[in-house]
């Protein structure tokens, strides 16, 4: 065991957890940030995803102890009250069926606009390809993310 | 046209004063011994408050507040209910909030999600409810205004007398309300005068979804709970021994027991369990059948030809029919195991103690979950609570309780608090799967291509009955017989979305292409002139609407431009499943000789369509799902063991592999039927079709990216 401080959502934290433990679990287990999802733990899906410095990640092969001083942000942590671009986009193309993948989504749709303002469909369609959605949401996963890129 | 309603007298009206001023109205759909209502004092509510769920209350500022009581998966019911509740209460939209609401089948009789039936079975339940509430209120108001009733009207949860200018919102009558006995009848909207149901209303857990906040069972945490793990056998086999050594040493493990077949592993947090698991050294000895993949393939066929199998269903006599024929089509279908596979994987909380049980996490059948609970442990099921959170889907995995058994088990042994996890790979090697299925259909014709016999036999790995014996075509052909195999495998199966016609439909529509195109007929003319038949001669009876499957063909083949662009290679398919239809065509357009599937049509009948969002997403998405698994789920066996374990190897549909899609309904009129599964089952044989008229290839397998003959095909998917 060791202790590791972290810098999530602006806020820091110290925990006291094996060098190996994901970033995933460290969120879920230790901070008390469900928001970041478990579903593969093999960085196959996406629905952990999170930035490091700004850049979409997959939380649940990052081990804390290769965090050091960068800045984590989660979905809990995107916006002050939900309002980032990209989640009132996700309110207003009503995105979801059961849920459970969209953070992952918008973290890394998030992520993307940050990097490509006004992305072609066929780059949102590349960019979204990491996040699995089992119920099948994306189209309007790739109409969600087109609106965004309109209105940020 | 409104119609008039009569009330059961079970449907028991319950009022009371909340601690905070508000009001409850309970609408108790049985179980109860009197119609009238009670209002409670605020201490009688207080005491009642953690138990007390209903279907609607109203706060004395007019805030509405409906429980939904249905667990939640994706299909949209926690708002699709309340919508059709506040429709007939006529509610301003805006002050609704939605509750899921705990186990109580004495209040809410069907709590379950599966078989697309919770809407069709609630609907009127629904509407009643609203109804009675406005009805109450109405009178109310009528002897507070001194007013006849007849000349109140209510907007937006205000009620109006509209030549005296008067108003006033149901919060200022809802305490006079309280005082009055739940009406004989009461009478329902016309359906054109609807202003919620028909619109589209966003999803009530949007912001939590999209901000992280806990709504998941996974996302359960309570002070001072364990965790847990568990290893499970692979199938038909026993543990021999055990070695644990490694595993207990890893920092953070509490204990590691061998259970039922089963070696649980429990400590502080996720991760020193998901590692002390792969330090587990068990070796198994066989318990039974030890399965590959390659048996399965030898017992479908051993089977196909056995002279022992269940005739579900005989017309006229096939012996005959055969005989006279002038030609016989016989091909055979294949469809793997597959895996549920939700976002979320199985989990659940169980606090066991001395005689109560708390059961917290996602399950689409709650009740069940604590009658096993409590013949597990031999207590009344009412000592047992179950709360239901959001799920992370489910596709019919969750309709079985094993994994809450698992940690009442352990909650037990423990005498703990604990939350039971599986990891991904544990979800997809833990069994219950879509059964493996093979099919042979054969159908005979005469010299005009009409089709006078018609065999159907299916063999399923623990599929119980693999066929629909009263779907179309039974009803339009003379003599037919459909016959069941059901081998007992050691794999273990379940429901999984839209069960056995998730594959049949493909299978038979693909057929049915088959013998269309062998006599020279267009697919769908062929299938139009088939149901003509059951229309005006029927053979036997059949569990079908012929109208109404007709009319969504009609309606995709308008919608798709059946057959008018030779460009476009079409596939087409319809399937009645779960009280619905649908009909879907696939476009496949030649681009440089490669064939590039762009666009699925499809035509909806499920009666009126509640919430236009829900639908869509529920059509769009089981398109998807029946896409994904018809072009790449497969999950195969070696000694008992599935060989895919993660989404490494068990590939499943992504944003680049889907088409455009474009919906259409049907306004039939009829009342709501579900939608989680119904558009899932024509989709494989639209693609199929589609295939191939553009190929000249007919996948008879699923996978298809596995068949030799895709192979070489370069199929691309693409959206315009």
């Amino acid at each position: 065991m060791a202790n590791y401080n972290l810098r999530v959502n602006g806020k820091k934290y110290e925990v006291d957890v094996e060098e190996d433990t994901p970033l995933l679990w460290v969120l879920r287990d230790h901070l008390g940030l469900v928001g970041t999802k478990y579903s593969c733990g093999i960085a196959q899906c996406g629905a952990c995803t999170v930035h490091i410095n700004g850049e979409a990640t997959f939380s649940c092969v990052l081990p804390v102890s290769s965090i050091g001083d960068d800045k984590v942000t989660t979905i809990e942590g995107l916006s002050e009250d939900g309002d980032h671009p990209v989640q009132k986009a996700w309110n207003e193309i009503d995105v979801a069926q059961c849920g459970y993948c969209q953070a992952g989504q918008i973290m890394n749709a998030a992520s993307f606009l940050n990097k490509n303002p006004k992305p072609s469909f066929d780059e949102i369609d590349e960019a979204m390809n990491r996040n699995i959605c089992r119920c099948g949401t994306y189209h309007k996963i790739r109409e969600a993310v087109a609106l965004a890129a309109k209105t940020k | 046209m409104a119609e008039i309603i009569k009330t059961n007298r079970r449907d028991f009206l319950k009022l009371a004063a909340t601690a905070t001023g508000g009001l409850f109205i309970g609408f108790y759909w049985s179980g109860c011994d009197s119609p009238k209502m009670q209002v409670l004092s605020n201490e009688e509510i207080l005491a009642k408050a953690t138990d007390f769920n209903s279907f609607l209350s109203i706060t004395l500022d007019g805030d509405v507040v409906i429980y939904s009581p249905n667990p939640e998966l994706g299909q949209n019911i926690k708002t699709s209910f309340p919508m059709v509740v506040a429709e007939e209460l006529d509610a301003d939209w805006s002050r609704v909030r939605v509750l899921q609401a705990p186990l109580d089948t004495d209040k809410f009789e069907r709590q379950l999600t599966g078989g697309s039936g919770a809407m069709p079975h609630s609907w009127e339940r629904l509407r009643k409810a609203g109804a009675t509430a406005r009805h109450l209120l109405l009178t109310a108001a009528a002897t507070r205004l001194e007013v006849d009733k007849n000349s109140l009207t209510t907007e937006k949860g205000v009620i109006y007398h509209k030549s005296s200018g008067k108003k006033l919102n149901y919060g200022e009558v809802v305490l006079d309300a309280a005082q009055l006995e739940a009406p004989d009848e009461v009478i329902f909207k016309d359906p054109k005068d609807f202003k919620i149901i028909g619109t589209p209303i966003k999803n009530v857990d949007n912001q939590e979804m999209f901000t992280g906040k806990p709504l998941f069972g996974l996302d359960f945490y309570r002070e001072g709970m364990l965790h847990a793990m568990v290893q499970r056998p692979p199938f038909g086999m026993k543990i021999k021994s055990v070695d644990d050594t490694e595993a207990r040493n890893v920092s953070g493990i509490q204990e590691v027991f061998v259970y039922d077949n089963n070696v649980a592993l429990v400590g502080s947090s996720t991760w020193p369990i998901m590692k002390a698991k792969k330090l587990l050294k068990i070796s198994y000895e066989p318990d039974g059948n030890v399965e590959s993949t390659a048996d399965h393939d030898r017992i479908f066929k051993e089977l196909l030809d056995s002279k022992e199998a269940r005739v579900m269903r005989e017309d006229g006599n096939v012996d005959v029919a055969f005989k006279n024929a002038s030609k016989v089509i016989t091909s055979e279908y294949q469809c793997p195991f597959l895996s549920h596979s939700p976002m979320e994987p199985m989990n659940f909380f169980a606090h066991v103690k001395e005689d109560q049980v708390e059961l917290i996490g996602p399950t689409q059948t709650p009740d069940s979950a604590r009658v096993q609970t409590a013949n597990l442990l031999g207590i009344p099921k009412e000592n047992i609570s179950v709360e239901i959170t959001r799920l992370g889907g489910g596709f019919g995995r969750r309709l079985r309780a094993d994994y809450v058994l698992e940690a009442v088990q352990i909650s037990k042994k423990m005498e703990a608090p604990v939350k039971v996890t599986w990891s991904r790979e544990d979800d997809m090697t833990g069994g219950a799967y879509r059964p493996a299925v093979r099919y042979r259909f054969s159908a005979a014709l005469d010299e005009e291509g009409n089709m006078i016999g018609y065999k159907l036999r299916g063999v399923g790995m623990n599929a119980g009955n693999s066929v629909r014996q009263d779907n179309f075509p039974s009803g339009a052909v003379e003599n037919v017989l459909i016959e069941n195999v059901n081998y007992e495998s050691s794999v273990t199966t379940n429901a999984w979305r839209a069960p056995i016609t998730n594959f049949l439909a493909y299978a038979e529509q693909s057929f049915l292409d088959e013998v269309a195109l062998e006599v020279q007929k267009d697919p769908v003319k062929f299938r139009l002139d088939l149901l003509q038949k059951a229309k005006n001669s029927p053979v036997g009876s059949v569990n079908y609407d012929v109208d109404r499957m007709i009319g969504v063909i009609k309606d995709v083949a308008e919608k798709s431009n059946w057959g008018k662009n030779s460009n476009v290679k079409q596939g087409f398919s319809v399937y009645f499943s779960h009280r619905s239809y649908v009909a879907q065509v696939a476009n496949i357009e030649m681009e440089n000789n490669q064939p590039v599937l762009k666009k699925i049509i499809a035509s909806t009948d499920c009666g009126i369509v509640v919430n236009p969002t829900g639908a869509n997403h529920q059509v769009r998405g089981g398109i998807v799902d029946g896409m994904g698994h018809a072009m790449f789920g497969n999950l195969t066996f070696e000694n008992g063991l599935p060989k895919q374990k993660n989404f490494d190897s068990y590939r499943l549909i992504r944003m680049k592999e889907v088409p455009e899609v474009e919906l259409h309904y049907v306004d039939s009129g009829y009342d709501p039927t579900g939608l989680g599964e119904p558009a899932l089952p024509p989709t494989g044989g639209a693609i199929a079709n589609a295939i191939f008229a553009a190929t000249g290839r007919r996948l008879r397998s699923q996978p298809f990216v596995e068949q030799k003959e895709y192979s070489d095909m370069n199929l691309e998917i693409r959206r315009g």
